[in-house]
């Protein structure tokens, strides 16, 4: 990536302060409760904890041992326990009932519960309806943000998805907006904010508040530009199959919180290995946003270069050697290890992915995408279900039906949604009134409302007039425009020009240009417009709730301040690893620097199993 | 300017002053006698009470309430039982201490604010006198009772009593007493005859202050000064005595050669003072006792003599308040000695009269500059003139104090303007409070020590609220702490008028208070809630920009639907949940449900907290909302947490139910099948020990297929109208797994595939039977032959029905397969795509 940026590409902010801050934080509340302790983690506060303080960090500030969340009665002998955990009512209750237990076993012991990032009243309720509500301490560790790289931010809250989009449970919403005041503290202030979603203005709104609850020191920026949008803005990128790099490692060995562990098969050893993916990985970080076709010949190609580096060693003298040894030995042999696990994923990936099925399916989407064979698609997604190839994918393909489709026929609806529950289980109808919640999978409706107007006004003007009628109202109807803002925003390119994968044009390039990412669409056209105006229409297909505030800075530094062009974009629901890469491109392309700043890095299947709900 | 020192008298090496600070604006007809008077320090309010002692209903006597100008402040009938001791709290609040012990307490305006009791016993033995005092914990009250014992309140504002131990030999009050706040603790000093006593909470000692001879008589008033740090006695011999109040050190014994018991007796300092004094007031004569020994008698020409006066101690000074006016006598500070002292050769003195020559434009200016300059004491100069500046009362001479100051500024480079601006500021301030209508008589000492913010407080205290703000804004004080504040009491008192109607009151509100910062309209409403005004605090809510600060109050008012609506606006969460939670305790179910199912965003909420807290809640909230469909959902959701069969089937059952209802045929259909496929799957289980139950129609029959239970499965497939489809996939993929290829052959020759013979081709090849696979590829339609031979690997197979079929892709695929050994397949298939691409 830095051998492409352009020269004047600004500096990112440092963000490995937000990291001290929360340690700094973590041991003074650890620090509040003197003498031993044993702590209890929520799982998936794991691996983020673990990057802001390592075991011995802990140790260090008299946590005895560490224990997960299980749910299960525990068997620490300490007399102090400390809880790190999610504001979560099913965590507050195993609490609770851990405490009632050592009550009813005469057993007394001290109890603080440690929420992050912040604290809801609804557990502090639970708490007192279980009646140890004394009994405990509660305090709060406000660790919003964790980086996990030099320009990716991570809320690290997966369940802001579903609490928000599906169950309307708006209560993550200020915890963004913190989230973003937190960055406003430290590296604002913002000289312009745009949004686009319910969520983004909301959470706008809050931060707002915040901002002037509390004081504001003039400092120098660092971040000029924010942008927020809401997820259910841009549903189809999510559900694409990733074809760069990054989001294919994601999609396939699953990256979490910046780690991912390989297997066996990409080892070719006995072991399983844990990897770093970031951009102190160099090998990774100039592949990281490459189209997967491109990888392997970049690969070997360094393997050359490699070579070449080792070879040096031939001819030379005693002390060449020395210094050869004592300097580049050791890079060279960091090198070396991380191209032969590259090219180990790269090849497992190959496997996977250039099987005849990975062809059809991104044929399949592909249609989709452009409104082609529409037909053949369902037959492709009908026989995908009969083959139980993937209960997850093909739940997706079937969202992705329906979005481009603006919902499908109710014989499709029905028979798709027969066959799948005939596949994997009745208790999916929970599944589907979900995905139909959330508008993912609808059913298009026959519009009786409709049908009565046009009647009526169709026996007023000629019939020519009234089939253009027809058209405007049923498109009123509809929730869902893709295809309208595919057009708008040309958002696939003509399939009938070639499209050279290894100097990308657009952003299409890291869905092989079939598609250019609706959600990073819109930040190229509001960066470059300064705001909304002259995408009214987009924005009505969208259903509005765009915004546009200058913020408080002055307005005379900007066209100079390399911070004018850092960018900041937030996704309130989880962006994926192609996004990043699209914004990668953009920013190559436009010189500026983006900064994702997201609630969770989501994909296809995580995205669709927060939506799942089978009870087995 | 020549008669600065007119009103000068030395004592000791000192000089004192006595200042006229106002003519009286009130019209006394008795003047001050036979009346209770309290009068606050820091130019405070003066409370007075006439005839105190008069009992009888028909005439009540009078509370009247002046400013310390003697401005009428309120004044009213005074109904309670008779009073013996009025005093000002800290904060301006007037404390009313009955003979019963009780303690009335009221605002400046006279209006009741609350009352106390100083004990139940108290009300038998009756209070005989009884002081207020001020220490760094609040305002506190001591009394002493019919039975010779002392109470002590520390802090009327937290109120905890203590009754002190017993005096030993004292019968009725003791001759006199103070009390004395030391090392964080309150003692009362009390003499009896020539004892003195120290009562402290746990004991009564009795002490004698150092030097004190006994000769000296009977203690009859005693005094101690505004810092608590001395003490005065005066016996009955005309002695007077000055120590430390730790009874430690001795300063002076004065024989005043007075023996009556002098009326008032107050300590006369000021910081650092040169020579304090004690201010000791006769019927006739007003005397100022100077520890050096020195005294200063006020002879009857300067003082009103006829009418009672009153002392009251500042930090500073002593304002004497009459009938008619009110002085301020005070040991001059220092500065203003080396300034004005005849002849004096102090710098400022000099630089004083340099310009007051520079006025007269003579050349004498230059030499008193350059004699100034010559001492390098310019700055020095500047100093002591914006200090005596401060210290001055009279407007003019601080202006001539003042230019003097900036005339010799214009001499120096270095130096920092701030103290002179300050300085200039505060003056203006002061000058403004100590106006006759507002009547604060400040001292710039006094001013430093109670601090601006105060000021600002005492000035909205009054309902000055033009002149605060004046005041804020000419200060430059951030809105925050300035004009916001000041904004913030007026409205919380104008929304208290009675006369304005609600609209009125609100408008007027808004207009004024717009959205100056830090003015929060809940705090106004909720004052405007407490005077009983619900309405108006509605409509001053509307204003509140942060809905969130709307809601404890609207829940207060009861008004929760409007809090509900006002939370959920606010976005915070926690909030809306707080309402939730208080709704659900104070309505009952029906109208808890209604008033969520409005609120969709609490609805969600709340319905989130049952979904792990309170199922059955869940369950009644759909109930009440006929929401049949999530009804539904939630009995299927129950069905899996079961683990019994039959209440598994019931709970399906009212979930098909609610979905007919729902009018979502589908899931009830589908509910049906599931119902139908557990009986099945039980029935199985039971017969042949299947483990199907809880599996889905494909893995029931996946499951089936690998026990060779081919009929049950065909029973399912009708059973269920399993698309043909799946059914062929489904049963290939199975013979496949078990190598059953004979059956699988026969499979496929039942009937025409639905699922074409490619994928026939492409399973046997996946569990690499070549031989099998290449049984299918003749079945396979032309549009699929390719592939099909393809995948078997036949190369020569693909390219026939390739060229037969004349496709350039097709054929482009196979030429991607072969290898260099395939000369002549390549040679073929290059002539027969050049043959093509011609036509």
């Amino acid at each position: 990536m830095a051998h492409s940026a352009r020269r004047d590409s600004p500096e990112l902010p440092d963000f490995s302060l937000l990291k001290r801050l929360a340690r700094d934080q973590l041991i003074y509340l650890l620090e509040q409760l003197p003498g031993k302790k044993d702590l209890f983690i929520d799982a998936d506060l794991m691996s983020p904890l673990d990057r802001i303080a390592n075991v011995s960090t802990l140790k260090q500030h008299e946590v005895d041992k560490l224990y997960k969340v299980e749910y299960k009665p525990i068997v620490s002998t300490s007399d102090q326990l400390c809880f790190l955990i999610r504001p979560r009512i099913q965590t507050v209750k195993w609490i609770c009932d851990v405490a009632n237990a050592d009550k009813a076993a005469g057993r007394f012991r001290r109890y603080k519960i440690i929420f992050t990032p912040q604290k809801f009243y609804a557990c502090e309720a639970v708490l007192e309806e279980q009646g140890i509500f004394g009994d405990v301490t509660t305090d709060e560790w406000a660790f919003y943000l964790l980086p996990l790289d030099d320009d990716i931010i991570s809320l690290e809250l997966p369940e802001f998805f579903r609490d928000n989009f599906l169950a309307g449970d708006q209560r993550w919403v200020r915890t963004a907006g913190s989230a973003l005041h937190l960055l406003h503290t430290v590296y604002g202030p913002f000289s312009k904010i745009h949004g686009i979603g319910r969520f983004s203005k909301m959470a706008y709104e809050s931060w707002r508040e915040q901002v002037e609850e509390g004081e504001t020191k003039a400092r120098q920026a660092e971040i000029g530009k924010v942008f927020l949008i809401d997820r259910d803005v841009d549903y189809v990128t999510p559900l694409c199959s990733q074809v760069v790099y990054e989001g294919l490692v994601d999609d396939i060995f699953r990256i979490k919180c910046g780690c991912v562990e390989f297997g066996t098969d990409v080892t070719s050893s006995d072991k399983r290995v844990k990897v770093m993916l970031n951009s102190q990985d160099k090998v990774f970080d100039e592949i990281r946003n490459e189209h997967f076709s491109n990888v392997f010949g970049f690969l070997s190609q360094k393997a050359k270069n490699l070579q070449t580096a080792y070879d040096k060693r031939r001819g030379m003298d005693i002390q060449q050697i020395k210094t050869f040894v004592s300097e580049e030995l050791k890079g060279l042999k960091q090198e070396h290890r991380l191209l032969s696990l590259h090219i180990g994923a790269s090849e497992s990936m190959m496997k996977k992915k250039t099987k005849q099925d990975f062809q059809e399916l991104l044929k399949t989407e592909h249609s989709l995408l452009e409104g082609f064979e529409i037909r053949e698609c369902i037959t492709f997604i009908e026989e995908h279900i009969n083959r139980q190839v993937s209960m997850i994918e093909s739940l997706r393909l079937l969202c992705l039906l329906s979005i481009t489709e603006n919902g499908l026929l109710p014989k499709d609806y029905r028979s798709l949604k027969a066959q799948y529950l005939q596949s994997y289980g009745v208790d999916h109808l929970l599944t589907f009134a979900n995905l139909k919640q959330s508008g993912l999978l609808v059913e298009q409706q026959p519009g009786e409302t409709l049908t009565v107007m046009e009647s009526k006004v169709g026996k007023l003007v000629n019939d020519k007039a009234a089939g253009k009628l027809t058209d405007a109202f049923s498109s009123l109807a509809k929730k869902s425009h893709f295809r309208a803002l595919s057009k708008k925003l040309n958002l696939v390119p003509k399939s009938d020009e070639e499209y050279d994968l290894r100097v990308p044009r657009d952003m299409a390039y890291i869905f092989s240009g079939a598609y250019v990412p609706l959600s990073c669409k819109l930040v190229e056209q509001v960066l470059e417009r300064d705001g909304w105006t002259g995408l009214e229409e987009v924005t009505r297909l969208l259903n509005g709730h765009e915004f546009s505030v200058t913020g408080s800075s002055g307005g005379e530094s900007r066209a100079k301040n390399d911070a004018q062009r850092i960018v900041l974009v937030m996704f309130l629901g989880g962006c994926t690893f192609s996004e990043i890469s699209a914004l990668r491109f953009l920013g190559r392309e436009r010189g500026y620097k983006f900064i994702v700043v997201t609630t969770a890095i989501t994909n296809s299947s995580r995205f669709i199993e927060t939506l799942l709900d089978n009870h087995a | 300017m020549s008669f600065i020192t007119a009103n000068w008298n030395p004592l000791g090496e000192a000089f004192y002053r006595k200042t006229e600070l106002y003519e009286m604006s009130w019209n006394l007809r008795d003047g001050l006698r036979d009346s209770l008077v309290a009068a606050a320090p820091y130019g405070g309010p003066i409370a007075l009470l006439r005839e105190p002692h008069r009992r009888s209903p028909s005439s009540r006597p009078q509370l009247e309430i002046y400013s310390a100008s003697g401005v009428d402040i309120a004044s009213f009938p005074w109904k309670s039982g008779p009073v013996v001791q009025l005093g000002w709290t800290v904060s301006d609040e007037l404390l009313c201490i009955q003979e019963d012990g009780s303690v009335l307490i009221y605002d400046l305006f006279g209006s009741f604010k609350r009352h106390f009791t100083m004990g139940q016993e108290v009300v038998q033995t009756q209070v005989l006198e009884a002081k207020v005092f001020h220490s760094p914990y609040g305002t506190g009250v001591a009394i002493v009772t019919g039975s010779s014992r002392f109470t002590l309140a520390t802090n009327i504002d937290d109120l905890k009593l203590r009754r002190l131990p017993e005096v030993p030999g004292l019968q009725g009050k003791p001759s006199c007493w103070v009390v004395l706040t030391q090392d964080r603790q309150t003692k009362v000093l009390l003499s009896n005859g020539p004892e003195l006593y120290i009562l402290d909470n746990t004991s009564c000692t009795a002490v004698c202050p150092p030097g004190f001879s006994p000769q000296v008589g009977n203690i009859v008033q005693m005094a101690v000064s505004f810092s608590y740090k001395y003490l005065a006695l005066f016996t009955d011999t005309g002695h007077l005595w000055t120590g430390s109040s730790h009874l430690q050190d001795k300063l002076s014994e004065v024989d005043t050669k007075k023996t009556p018991t002098p009326k008032h007796m107050v300590w006369c300092r000021r910081p650092k003072s040169q020579q304090p004094s004690v201010v000791l007031m006769w019927d006739r004569l007003l005397l100022v006792a100077g520890v050096c020994g020195d005294t200063i008698q006020y002879p009857s020409n300067q003082f009103p003599l006829e009418d009672p006066c009153v002392l009251v101690g500042e930090l500073d000074g002593v304002r004497i308040i009459s009938s008619t006016n009110q002085e301020l006598l005070q040991e001059v500070p220092l500065v203003c000695q080396d300034m004005f002292k005849i002849a004096s050769m102090a710098p400022g003195a000099l630089l004083l009269e340099a310009h007051r020559e520079y006025e007269k434009s003579s050349q004498k200016a230059d030499e008193y500059l350059r004699e100034i300059k010559e001492q390098s004491m310019l700055g020095e100069a500047v100093r002591q003139c914006v200090e005596a500046a401060g210290h001055e009362y009279d407007p003019s001479t601080q202006k001539s104090l003042l230019r003097a100051a900036s005339f010799g500024k214009c001499f120096l480079t270095d130096f920092s303007p701030d103290q002179f601006v300050t300085t200039c500021r505060e003056l203006r301030v002061l000058n403004g409070v100590r106006e006759n209508g507002v009547g604060l008589p400040l001292t710039h000492t006094q001013f430093k020590q109670m601090t601006l913010q105060v000021l600002i407080d005492r000035l909205v205290y009054r309902q000055f609220y033009p002149l605060a703000i004046e005041m804020c804004r000419y200060l430059k004080i951030p809105d925050y702490q300035g004009v916001s504040r000041v904004l913030k009491h007026w409205a919380s008192c104008k929304v208290q008028q009675k006369d304005l109607s609600d609209d009125a009151i609100a408008r007027a509100v808004c207009v004024k208070v717009g959205d100056s910062p830090g003015v929060s309209y809940s705090h106004i409403a909720a004052k405007a809630y407490e005077c009983g005004r619900t309405e108006l605090a509605i409509k001053l809510l509307d204003s509140e920009a942060r809905s969130g600060e709307q809601v404890p109050l609207l829940l207060k008012m009861k008004r929760s639907q409007l809090a509900l609506s006002k939370a959920v606006e606010s976005g915070d969460t926690d909030l809306v949940y707080t309402v939730v939670s208080y709704l659900k305790n104070e309505m009952n179910r029906g109208d808890f449900f209604m008033t969520l199912r409005n609120q969709p965003v609490a609805l969600s909420l709340y319905r989130q907290f049952c979904k792990l807290q309170e199922q059955e809640t869940l369950k009644d909230l759909y109930n009440q909302d006929d929401d049949h469909q999530e009804l539904a959902n939630y009995y299927v959701t129950a069905s899996y947490r079961e683990k019994r069969l039959d209440s598994r089937l019931s709970l399906l059952q009212s979930a098909i139910d609610e979905y007919n209802k729902a009018k979502n045929e589908f899931s009830a259909k589908m509910t049906e099948d599931e119902m139908r496929l557990l009986r099945f799957q039980r029935k199985l289980d039971d017969e042949k020990g299947a483990g199907l139950l809880g599996l889905s129609l494909q893995a029931t029959m996946e499951a089936l297929l690998s026990l060779g239970l081919h009929k049950q499965t065909e029973q399912l497939y009708r059973d269920f109208r399993v698309p043909d489809k799946r059914y062929w996939w489904l049963k290939l993929m199975s013979l496949a797994e078990k190598e059953e290829w004979e059956e699988l052959e026969k499979f496929s020759k039942s009937k025409k595939s639905p699922i074409g013979y490619l994928a026939f081709v492409d399973v046997c090849m996946k569990s690499n039977n070549k031989y099998e696979a290449k049984k299918y590829v003749s079945k396979v339609t032309p549009e699929q032959k390719v592939k099909a031979h393809l995948a078997v690997s036949d190369l020569e197979g693909a390219a026939d029905a390739a060229i037969e079929r004349k496709n350039d892709a097709e054929m482009g695929a196979i030429l991607s397969r072969c290898s260099a050994s395939d000369r002549l397949l390549i040679d073929r298939l290059n002539r027969a795509r050049a043959a093509a691409a011609k036509k």
